[in-house]
């Protein structure tokens, strides 16, 4: 079988390294040109499940703003983002809201959860 | 009226504000005023509800809010600040008063030993690059649009077409996305982006929603609403080549074409402006013209990345507080920095030193052209005094370099930055 190589545009820092990823069968088998090790490892994720932090807004009832802005407690699979962002746009949660709490837990059973980024004070 | 003294004024409660007030406090100021103008601190991060920010400053990736949270903490953490919310400077004076108004305290007068500048910038608008058309409702500023659906939870429009590649114009168009619109376009007048190489990936790869570089908006539709816009392709002089026209249908236009220094208070206090980076010319402890005024962030140039505006705020805000403290000495050798060839602007423009006492600078540099392989050096009298390579350079990353302290002498003179492509 013949490895394939796919050019990768970090993003891990504003560095934007562009560096290659040999693939067989799906499995990654040498990566070149990033600068770190982060990059290394980002680009192989990549190029075999490719991950995004999610972040996006929840709708608050009774606080000083309409929204709570939210991120995923961890990345979820790239191909799941626009899924998640419609799901949230259902959510809604009460005032008070904390910097740190989960507004949504195991959204859409993927095991990840949207956590607040920020207080939002009853109005 | 209210009146009150301090020891150092901070103009501003942003990034730069919120580390430049911390920064004073942590170099013996006394007593410092913190001034913003919103209903909260944290300035145009807590609408960026994104992540990406802090690598540099805290180590870990933090969301514009989770930023601004960190540095209000600080600010509660160094004490002695006092924060006053709702309030809008209208007046300064090269005496260093303040005048100000509020809902709660009405006009106020503030007499400070020092001044940070830290107000941030603006957006540029439609009239500022000239779009032909009708003026129908729909079109809004990237960062306004932004705050509606961030934080108002309005949705500006369904069918969008986004001018300029700017990070803003690209965040949006992901964020538009996620809520649902569509993104028909992003037209950028340039051969490149603007943003930075992870918002190309993520905001615009990731959703395949299309860039046409080298490519201009020509005309705007509608009569109440926006009802579609006209985009040609440009020449290598940036003029719409006859016969390229291409149309999209939409509701709604977003521009992200550039951030202006917020400056006419600056300005009004006869400091000497840079017409390169639209902020204040400032020595390499971020002093204004004026002696006693002090810039940071992007007020004084727009930056890429937050964590360097706190950077520089730091730096800003301890210089405002020794300048209070009266432990500032007088410079005696002014040493001004120019952009050379390949190079677009400087910060700072002028360096001070004491005989005998040169100390390492960082100089944050914008390039003019994007690049590969290039030599970045720094001349004095037509020698190279300092050089180093470059894999890659981008208008739309700022390039961040220290100067050693042995690059340079502590002598009146000039420095010049260029940026040449590199023997093979």
């Amino acid at each position: 079988m013949k490895n394939e190589v796919r050019k990768i545009s970090c993003i891990v820092c504003p560095m934007g390294c562009v560096g290659t990823v040999e693939v067989r069968g799906g499995i990654a088998v040498r990566a070149a040109g990033f600068t770190c090790k982060r990059g290394e490892a980002y680009a192989v994720d990549e190029v075999t499940a490719p991950r995004r932090v999610l972040t996006s807004t929840v709708r608050v009832v009774g606080g000083v703003l309409p929204l709570a802005p939210v991120v995923s407690s961890r990345p979820l699979p790239k191909e799941q983002l626009l899924p998640a962002a419609r799901c949230l746009a259902t959510m809604q949660v009460a005032a008070p809201v904390q910097e740190g709490q989960v507004v949504v837990a195991n959204l859409l059973g993927l095991g990840v959860d949207m956590v607040a980024t920020r207080a939002i004070a009853v109005a | 009226m209210r009146r009150q003294n301090c020891d150092v004024a901070v103009i501003g409660g942003g990034p730069a504000g919120l580390a430049a007030a911390v920064s004073a406090r942590r170099h013996g100021a006394q007593k410092v005023l913190l001034l913003e103008r919103d209903r909260e601190l944290g300035g145009i991060l807590q609408q960026c509800i994104h992540n990406g920010f802090g690598l540099q400053r805290y180590d870990e990736e933090l969301t514009g809010p989770g930023y601004a949270s960190r540095a209000a903490r600080a600010l509660e953490a160094a004490g002695g600040v006092e924060v006053q919310l709702d309030t809008m400077v209208v007046g300064l004076t090269p005496d260093k008063v303040l005048r100000t108004v509020s809902p709660a305290a009405g006009l106020q007068e503030v007499q400070a030993k020092a001044v940070v500048l830290a107000m941030g910038c603006r957006e540029r608008t439609r009239g500022a690059i000239r779009i032909p058309g009708e003026r129908p409702a729909g079109i809004y500023t990237a960062g306004a649009a932004q705050r509606m659906v961030n934080m108002e939870g309005y949705l500006p429009g369904k069918e969008i077409v986004i001018v300029g590649s700017g990070d803003i114009g690209l965040i949006m168009a992901r964020r538009m996305t996620l809520e649902g619109a569509q993104v028909k376009a992003v037209l950028e007048i340039m051969p490149y982006s603007n943003g930075l190489t992870r918002n190309l990936v993520q905001c615009l790869d990731d959703f395949n929603v299309p860039l046409y570089l080298s490519h201009t908006i020509t005309r705007i539709e509608g009569k109440s609403r926006v009802t579609s816009v006209t985009c040609m392709a440009v020449d290598e002089n940036r003029c719409p080549i006859p016969g390229t026209e291409k149309t999209f249908a939409c509701d709604c236009v977003l521009l992200s074409v550039g951030l202006i220094p917020e400056n006419e208070l600056s300005e009004a206090t006869g400091i000497a402006l840079d017409p390169l980076t639209g902020g204040p010319v400032v020595d390499q402890h971020r002093e204004t013209s004026v002696p006693g005024f002090f810039a940071a962030g992007n007020v004084l140039q727009v930056h890429d990345l937050v964590d360097w505006v706190s950077a520089e705020s730091d730096i800003a805000g301890r210089s405002a507080a020794l300048f209070a403290r009266q432990l500032r000495p007088a410079p005696e050798k002014t040493l001004l920095l120019q952009a050379g060839s390949g190079v677009r602007n400087v910060v700072p423009q002028r360096l001070v030193c004491q005989p005998g006492q040169a100390e390492a600078v960082r100089l944050f540099i914008r390039v003019a052209q994007p690049a590969r392989n290039v030599r970045l050096r720094c001349l004095c009298q037509g020698e190279t005094c300092y050089e180093r390579r470059l894999p890659i350079v981008k208008p739309s990353e700022m390039v961040v370099v220290e100067l050693p302290s042995a690059a340079y002498q502590p002598a009146s003179g000039l420095l010049t930055i260029a940026v040449e492509e590199a023997a093979p």
